[in-house]
């Protein structure tokens, strides 16, 4: 329900963390940084509130910890929007949106999102073998990779993960030679030769100005 | 050791995913003249359930359950020509892959072993199978039942390309067809035409099983 802007001279005042004519941005904690930086630059009113980017591994309880965020923000702002793509929760994150009339970034994947699903398909088809690195796995390749996957604890699981992959593909929004370094150290650690394919931010960009415009009519799913 | 602390230590064992330990125990209780079928379905068994249900409630994940899933397979490797010498009768013929274009198969695996441990000849194609080599690998091995695996959305309606293979070649009413994988539901497996569908390795076993009785209740009749 969309929240009533009070108005300085005749509404209750609002409570100081209230946002009025801000859009909340519920969004995976893995785009959550260039999500907010994409708003910095464009000067757009969202605040980005990040879930924890491991529930990856359980997208079974994606869509209701996103509801759960939606749920205790919404005193605070009048206009949100959900900063996952499909994300393997296999349609639970657009029957959230469709319910909260709210909408989503498009695609299956951030991967989508920086690649372009039409590239991101002719990655997989040429290379079924793929695994894909973003700058967020890149950086945060201990943890999410490593430490979630229990390499640290049984490093001769290694095979039993990537034993069937040929290769890893970076989609580099912005490759320092600092990610440089981690992106090869992370690939050495899987055993797989890396290719860097620079894609920048803009394809985020674009998905995230479909989040803005509150009368375009198209579904989120469709925007992009 | 006793062979109910034998057991006990198999079951712990497996469940820490202590792949040694499991093969060491696996022997000692041979040498004390234990039965293969004693260890599979007393300790080896139930401690797999025991690590899916761990899993279901999420204080297992997939690195746990990997462990536990090779540790028990490292004891099968023994007990296999075994069970088969002390003529434990195969329930039938299972085989499985992993759809095209799709490499997950940690699940599947898992899937295999649970089969294995109830008695299923278990033929794995591996991972990336083809619709074709499906479709050959039935004519060859003639199993009961081919399980299909997959664990993208993209990958996902790749089991209904390999129904439609399998129509095309006509054998499509020879094999009960089972679907799964992480994405997977009763609903889609429905939709697609398959026959089954199972949500864990402990329901593919039952499932299967089930499936297997309708069959030949229905062949026999
Ligand atoms: C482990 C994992 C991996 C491992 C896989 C290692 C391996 N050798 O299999 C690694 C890290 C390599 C990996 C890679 C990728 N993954 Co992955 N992965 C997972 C994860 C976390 C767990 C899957 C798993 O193994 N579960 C444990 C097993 C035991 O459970 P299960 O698979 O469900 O299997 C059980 C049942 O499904 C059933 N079953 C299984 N098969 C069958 C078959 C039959 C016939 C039957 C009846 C039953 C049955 O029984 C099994 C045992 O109980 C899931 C998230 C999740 N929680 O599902 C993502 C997930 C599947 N992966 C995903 C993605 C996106 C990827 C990557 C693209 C990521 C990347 N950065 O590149 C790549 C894939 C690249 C490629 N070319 O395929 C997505 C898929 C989303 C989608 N929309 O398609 C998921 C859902 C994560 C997410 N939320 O984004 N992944």
């Amino acid at each position: 329900m969309p929240f009533p802007v009070p108005s300085p001279a005749s509404g209750p005042v609002p409570s100081p963390a209230a946002r009025p004519g801000r859009i909340a941005l519920v969004a995976c904690g893995a785009i959550a940084r260039p999500a907010a930086q994409a708003a910095a630059r464009h000067g757009w009113p969202i605040d980005v509130h990040p879930l924890p980017p491991l529930l990856h591994n359980h997208p079974e309880r994606i869509a209701g910890e996103a509801e759960h965020l939606l749920d205790e923000l919404a005193g605070r702002y009048d206009r949100f929007a959900i900063g996952y793509a499909d994300c393997g929760t296999y349609g639970a994150i657009d029957e959230l949106c469709e319910r909260r009339g709210v909408r989503r970034l498009a695609g299956l994947h951030c991967y989508d999102l920086l690649a372009g699903a039409p590239q991101m398909e002719a990655t997989f088809e040429a290379e079924p073998g793929t695994y894909v690195f973003t700058d967020f796995l890149v950086e945060s390749f201990e943890r999410t990779v490593v430490r979630e996957l229990g390499l640290d604890r049984y490093p001769e699981l290694r095979d039993d993960y990537f034993g069937h992959y040929t290769r890893v593909v970076w989609l580099a929004q912005e490759p320092t030679p600092a990610r440089r370094e981690a992106a090869q150290r992370a690939a050495d650690r899987m055993g797989l030769p890396l290719q860097v394919v620079v894609t920048g931010t803009s394809r985020l960009d674009e998905a995230m100005a479909d989040l803005l415009d509150p009368d375009d009519p198209r579904p989120p799913a469709a925007a992009s | 050791m006793t062979p109910d602390e034998i057991l006990k230590g198999l079951y712990d064992e497996t469940l820490a995913g202590n792949g040694p330990a499991v093969l060491s125990l696996t022997n000692q209780a041979l040498e004390m003249k234990m039965e293969p079928g004693t260890l599979l379905f007393e300790a080896l068994i139930p401690a797999l359930e025991e690590v899916g249900a761990r899993f279901e409630r999420g204080d297992y994940f997939v690195p746990e359950m990997l462990i536990a899933g090779k540790a028990m397979a490292g004891s099968m490797e023994v007990l296999r020509p075994l069970l088969a010498d002390t003529g434990v009768q195969t329930i039938g013929t299972f085989l499985m892959g992993t759809v095209k274009g799709d490499v997950h198969d940690i699940g599947k695996n898992l899937v295999n072993i649970m089969l294995e441990g109830a008695g299923f000849e278990v033929i794995d194609l591996g991972v990336q199978v083809a619709p074709e080599k499906f479709v050959a690998a039935i004519n060859e091995h003639q199993p009961d039942i081919v399980g299909f695996s997959a664990f993208l959305t993209t990958t996902m309606p790749m089991f209904k390309a390999n129904l439609n293979a399998l129509e095309k070649a006509g054998i499509r009413d020879q094999v009960i067809v089972m679907v799964g994988g992480a994405p997977v539901t009763q609903e889609y497996a429905d939709v697609v035409g398959a026959d089954g569908y199972a949500a864990d390795a402990s329901a593919t076993v039952k499932r299967a099983k089930a499936l297997l009785a309708e069959r030949r209740a229905t062949v026999n009749a």
